[in-house]
């Protein structure tokens, strides 16, 4: 009875000092339960790029990767986290921001990327600096326009959360807290971010629900005819730095930016186009705020740049001619690319 | 039947000359190993490194004043190469120097088998394939401040500091030496004979006198002028600083058995 009753005291002491230290750490669920999850590789798709042996996804580690994705604990004032910029319902992109706002206000220079089909990536963000899944979410933390903060002290961090010790101990085996634990798990989170279930996927698998209407048979032949080059299927991009004529002069130098050679001075990387429909605005500023203009952009307001791609300058023609007609028919393809399962996973969502 | 006796008795003799062939790796006939301890010793052109020190100020190969707060840097992939000419790779060597952290510039390296060693090897920074290779721990750890998270990969040599013929702001220093891709990787690869063979031997701990020298930066196939060249985080220009520290940069001086 008396040990008992030392049991409970103690019990109550520990509840007492462990909500004491979460003070402030409002609105993050760390009790959610593991999700049954396993990286599958969708029928239509190639081998992934990243290599799962060292870190293969467990409910485990990709519920505590899903935690963190949602914490603010890892920006400089514990107000910005992942999902500030990378919003689930608009493929986590950052919808109706132009560039990622981050800490005390700051604006950054860049249109926050949709995270989805990232095992396939070889390399990350707009300029392709990153060339891996694991140090990608790197960038943002330490961006001072981002989450401004460092390894050191996102890992103090989590350690002084007495939430995080277990979460870890169950992913990983034991309750060491270290930067590679933390990227390791956010990598299996954002990793299983896998967006195959499109209307488009059920027509290239022949499945239910993949009837096209004849306007997106139209749209499709001429993305095909126009557009797949970049774009290529099934990721919907060529993963390829590519210049599309925006400006003259380029703000933004992009990936000359990591390769130094002028040939790269206001190339970007061609986004994919899956889930088009949700992640406005477009283009590396968010320049364009619909898809409407983006196709206008290509129809007449390709400019000659310096290094603006050959395949927008063929037989003296800047762009890719389009017809009202051809654009309507070329965006009801593109909404065919729209994944509701993907953005209304509940899995991907922040915990409840 | 006889033919196949002979397949059989043939087969067996080759299995058999496979097998007792000595293999450098099978566990069974591994030697045993030894360590050595390396005291890494941080000067600027024969002068002691003192980090902030404002009263002495370090004068380049151009004759431009500088003091120095930072100085960091990676070296990996060790190998010592043995009397008869064989190179012996130190597996997991990687080893990070920190000019402010005085426990980095005396470390050890472990797991070498017996024998006598007559030159070293190792690359200035981190290999190709580590930078490369997603998030890593231990020394590698991003979190050390060695890892660019923009255009990722390692930082090999870090320096920072300040000199009055710097045009940067506040008069800064910037030297961030890295990255792995042509044209502008900047691995290099250091090798000496060592002053005196080295013994490796279980139970003794034999000691290195390796000296950093951060002037080595600044001088050797480009004398760099500051008012000029105060920033570099990768890039052409950090070819141009890792092609000068390639050779001047590190130097065995001691050898103890």
């Amino acid at each position: 009875m008396k040990a008992k009753g030392i049991v409970f005291l103690v019990l109550l002491i520990f509840i007492m000092v462990s909500t004491a230290f979460n003070y402030g750490f409002k609105g993050i669920n760390y009790s959610i339960a593991a999700d049954s999850v396993r990286f599958a590789v969708p029928a239509n798709f190639p081998k992934p790029v990243y290599d799962f042996k060292d870190n293969p996804v467990t409910s485990n580690g990709f519920k505590l990767g899903r935690i963190l994705f949602y914490d603010p604990i890892i920006s400089k004032d514990k107000s910005i986290s992942c999902a500030n910029c990378h919003q689930s319902f608009a493929a986590f992109a950052n919808l109706d921001h132009a560039v990622s706002h981050g800490v005390d206000e700051c604006l950054g220079t860049r249109n926050a990327p949709p995270l989805f089909n990232l095992a396939w990536q070889k390399e990350f963000m707009w300029d392709g600096g990153v060339h891996h899944i694991e140090v990608s979410p790197m960038n943002a933390m330490t961006n001072p326009c981002e989450m401004a903060t460092d390894l050191n002290t996102i890992v103090s961090r989590l350690q002084e959360t007495n939430a995080y010790a277990p979460l870890f101990k169950a992913a990983f085996g034991t309750t060491e807290i270290n930067s590679q634990r933390t990227f390791r798990a956010l990598a299996q989170f954002t990793s299983m971010l896998v967006s195959a279930n499109s209307k488009y996927d059920k027509y290239i698998r022949k499945e239910k629900g993949g009837d096209f209407t004849a306007e997106e048979i139209a749209g499709y032949a001429l993305f095909k005819q126009k557009c797949s080059t970049c774009h290529q299927e099934p990721l919907f991009t060529d993963l390829a730095y590519r210049s599309n004529g925006l400006d003259l002069k380029p703000e933004d130098i992009g990936r000359d930016s990591i390769t130094h050679l002028e040939t790269d001075r206001g190339k970007f990387r061609v986004p994919s186009l899956r889930n088009v429909e949700l992640t406005s605005p477009y283009m590396h500023d968010g320049r364009f705020e619909t898809l409407k203009e983006v196709l206008a952009h290509y129809n007449s307001g390709v400019k000659p740049t310096a290094n603006l791609d050959p395949l927008l300058h063929q037989n003296n023609v800047y762009g890719i001619r389009l017809t009202t007609l051809e654009q309507s028919q070329l965006i009801a393809f593109l909404k065919t690319l729209t994944d509701r399962d993907f953005v209304n996973d509940k899995r991907f969502q922040a915990p409840e | 039947m006889k033919k196949l006796i002979m397949l059989f008795c043939g087969l067996a003799l080759m299995v058999f000359a496979a097998s007792a062939k000595p293999n450098p790796g099978d566990p069974k006939k591994a030697t045993k190993t030894g360590n050595i301890a390396i005291h890494f010793k941080n000067v600027v052109n024969g002068q002691e490194l003192k980090l902030n020190d404002s009263l002495s100020l370090y004068k380049n190969a151009n004759g431009d004043d500088f003091k120095i707060t930072t100085f960091k840097y990676y070296i990996s992939n060790v190998s010592l190469i043995a009397k008869n000419g064989d190179k012996v790779a130190i597996p997991d060597s990687y080893f990070l120097v920190n000019a402010a952290d005085s426990a980095t510039q005396n470390q050890q390296i472990a797991n070498i088998p017996e024998g006598k060693y007559t030159g070293i090897t190792f690359t200035i920074g981190v290999d190709s394939l580590r930078n490369f290779a997603g998030a890593q721990t231990g020394v590698l750890d991003p979190a050390k401040g060695m890892f660019w998270s923009w255009n990722s990969g390692y930082i090999f040599v870090k320096l920072e500091g300040e000199s009055p013929k710097s045009t940067a702001k506040k008069n800064r220093l910037t030297f961030h030496i890295g990255g792995v891709k042509a044209p502008n990787n900047t691995i290099r690869t250091f090798t000496q004979k060592l002053p005196k063979t080295l013994k490796i031997n279980d139970g003794k701990l034999p000691e290195l006198e390796l000296i950093a020298n951060a002037g080595a930066l600044f001088q050797g196939k480009t004398t760099v002028d500051f008012a000029k060249l105060n920033f570099t985080m990768g890039g052409p220009n950090s070819v141009v600083v890792a092609d000068n520290y390639a050779d001047g940069l590190f130097k065995i001086t001691q050898v103890k058995n």
